[in-house]
């Protein structure tokens, strides 16, 4: 029994089968990739396991409880953290306070009304987010405006601010789309250490074989909709079918 | 000192003396004097200023914030004017439980329609909340008015009249609105020189209750709500899946801002006893916008400064005519003083829209971050741009 349980998903949107009887079950503290070519139905499998699309039948189970009919926010406190393909992070706001929102909404929940009180007073949030830019060495950018960061600090700061808030399963869309090779070696130094430092369940979905097979335990191909084959990175490199419905001669480069 | 970072506690006490010593401050001409005219330290602005100074700094909570743009909040400082002039018709005149009543009116009605306003957002929001508006108005101005169930006495406006039964009214108390017997009209004149200034109690009760508010405001900002308040404004897809739910976040800003409305309302009905329905109409919803955008939307002082501008121009510049113009360029050669008088005259007097409707576009396009971001650049060109830090005080951002 996987810590997330897809059964049976379907989704249409008009004519389109995007998601056709979709079943996933990822294990407990492991790295599961979903990959796929272009349509496959990745993106709409990851709303639906976030809660931003609800599928017409099927279900999915985290951690023994429905997510379905459940609002982002409310899948987020359940344990489940997203980091977007384009980094989604609070632009406007310096590092340390990004940092901080994610730690009041671990002490806090979803809402709580503290109107008065400073909130360089709340030591605890103040420590913690401190510890946590320190662990992700973001710690000399504290003032700065995460608008301002570079592409690959902002992908830093976006996965720092998850893991503030302790998620059991960590979901990442394309962490390393439109990354500079340099960045993405980076980004897949910095997963497999979070991996090692913590109990997590990662999925990721990824374009990217390199990334993929440098970090995936577990991979399910997706083609139209439908998984094709869940298998080990090293059975899935040279499955026939996966190579003809996805990987293609030319991009089997690792 | 108050739980306030230095920062925050030198502009908490620059504002305190600025408001104490407004009398002297915006008299600056001798009463004889030709520039008498733009004196504008006269009891019925000075409340004016702080007053709307107190709308504004609520609508920036809400705006500036979360940037949510409200167009409707003339509606709150309507309900709060009647409130306010109910409890003088039924109590008495005494001032506290009308303000205390507009601030409860005008929060349960801004609940209400927060509730249903803020199920959108961006464009959508603002058109919601200017119908909701407009409907108020309609209700005020006539729906609520008819003689079986008359509570806002339509076009001639909400008064008190002789046959009002003022429960609480004793002869010795007087026959205006006071706090606890002194009359919010009493004035005390000083006479300095050719100087006059004028020590007015509405005003100093008015500027009491701004300071707090502004406390209050400065407080909300640097808490772990006025953190969450910014996150909605920068990213509410990144608060979502940060399992934050922004909704009710949203909704108690809005419900504050609609509190502060109310009590500017109150305060409006405290000083001059009279509610009319043209206070919620549109035009009262856009003043206020362009006060927190003018002055500096998100900033503390900002909206305040913005409050006072606009008030100063309705009332001090609209007063010079075509006399006053033929006055200052008498010097001028006959023909050469018609023609700059014609020139100028569109821009005073009446038109003094023009030159506000100017002054707001340069602002916008030149000064994004309204008449704060100005005084900045201009302290910081003054010191140089290492010591650019001190200029921040009235900013946002929590200078670490």
């Amino acid at each position: 029994m996987g810590i997330l349980e897809v059964k049976n998903v379907n989704k249409r949107f008009g004519g389109l089968q995007a998601l056709g009887d979709v079943n996933l079950s990822v294990a407990e503290n492991t790295v599961h990739a979903i990959i796929g070519p272009n349509g496959a139905g990745k993106s709409t499998l990851l709303n639906v396991l976030v809660g931003k699309l609800i599928p017409d039948t099927g279900s999915v189970m985290f951690d023994g409880q429905s997510v379905l009919g459940r609002k982002p926010f409310e899948i987020n406190q359940m344990g489940i953290s997203r980091v977007f393909q384009t980094p989604e992070i609070f632009g406007d706001l310096s590092v340390m306070e990004n940092m901080m929102i994610a730690c009041f909404a671990k002490r806090d929940g979803a809402f709580k009304m503290q109107a008065i009180g400073s909130m360089w007073s709340e030591k605890d949030v103040v420590e913690k987010a401190e510890h946590m830019l320190e662990s992700m060495n973001l710690a000399d950018k504290r003032e700065m405006h995460t608008a301002s960061m570079s592409r690959g600090d902002k992908r830093r700061m976006e996965i720092a601010m998850c893991l503030a808030q302790e998620p059991r399963l960590l979901l990442l869309d394309e962490p390393t789309a439109g990354m500079a090779r340099a960045d993405t070696n980076n980004t897949i130094d910095l997963l497999k250490k979070i991996k090692e430092d913590r109990d997590i369940t990662i999925a990721i979905i990824e374009h990217d074989m390199h990334v993929v097979f440098s970090l995936a335990e577990r991979i399910t191909v997706l083609a139209q909709g439908t998984p094709l084959v869940e298998d080990t990175p090293e059975n899935i490199k040279g499955h026939p079918k996966v190579r003809e419905a996805y990987l293609g001669e030319t991009q089997v480069a690792a | 000192m108050f739980g306030l970072k230095n920062t925050d506690l030198r502009l908490l006490l620059i504002v305190f003396v600025l408001t104490m010593a407004a009398p002297f401050i915006l008299n600056p001409f001798p009463t004889e004097s030709g520039l008498a005219q733009f004196n504008a330290g006269y009891p019925d602005l000075m409340q004016k200023f702080v007053i709307f100074g107190i709308f504004a700094i609520g609508f920036n909570i809400l705006f500036g914030l979360t940037g949510y743009l409200s167009f409707g909040h003339a509606a709150f400082l309507g309900v709060g004017s009647y409130a306010c002039v109910w409890m003088f018709k039924l109590l008495g005149y005494n001032v506290v439980p009308g303000i205390l009543l507009s601030i409860v009116v005008s929060g349960l009605f801004a609940l209400l329609i927060g509730v249903i306003t803020l199920r959108r957002s961006g464009i959508y929001f603002s058109i919601l909340t200017l119908a909701f508006a407009q409907m108020s108005f309609a209700l005020a101005y006539s729906v609520l008015s008819n003689p079986k169930f008359n509570l806002t006495n339509g076009e001639t406006g909400l008064q008190v009249y002789a046959d009002d039964p003022q429960w609480f009214h004793s002869d010795r108390l007087p026959d205006l609105p006071h706090l606890f017997g002194l009359s919010m009209r009493a004035t005390h004149k000083m006479q300095l020189g050719a100087w006059e200034f004028q020590f007015n109690a509405g005003y100093y009760m008015c500027a009491v209750i701004m300071l707090v508010c502004f406390y209050l405001a400065i407080r909300i900002f640097r808490s772990p709500f006025g953190l969450m308040l910014r996150a909605v404004k920068s990213n509410q897809q990144r608060m979502n899946y940060t399992g934050l739910n922004s909704r009710p976040y949203t909704l108690a800003a809005f419900v504050i801002s609609g509190m502060y409305a109310g009590l500017a309302g109150g305060l409006l009905s405290a000083v001059d006893p009279l509610a009319g329905a043209e206070r919620m109409q549109w035009t009262a919803s856009g003043e206020v916008v362009l006060m927190t955008i003018l002055g500096g939307a998100g900033t503390l002082i900002g909206p305040v400064l913005g409050a006072g501008l606009i008030k100063y121009f309705e009332n001090i510049f609209s007063k010079i005519n075509e006399s006053v113009l033929h006055q200052w360029f008498g010097f001028l050669p006959d023909g050469l003083e018609d023609f700059v008088i014609t020139l100028i005259y569109p821009f005073v007097g009446k038109g003094w829209h023009l030159t506000l409707g100017l002054i707001f576009m340069l602002v916008v396009i030149f000064l994004p971050g309204g008449l704060i971001e100005g005084g900045q650049r201009i302290g910081r060109a003054l010191r140089g741009k290492k010591a650019s830090d001190a200029g921040k005080s009235a900013s946002t951002e929590p200078a670490e």
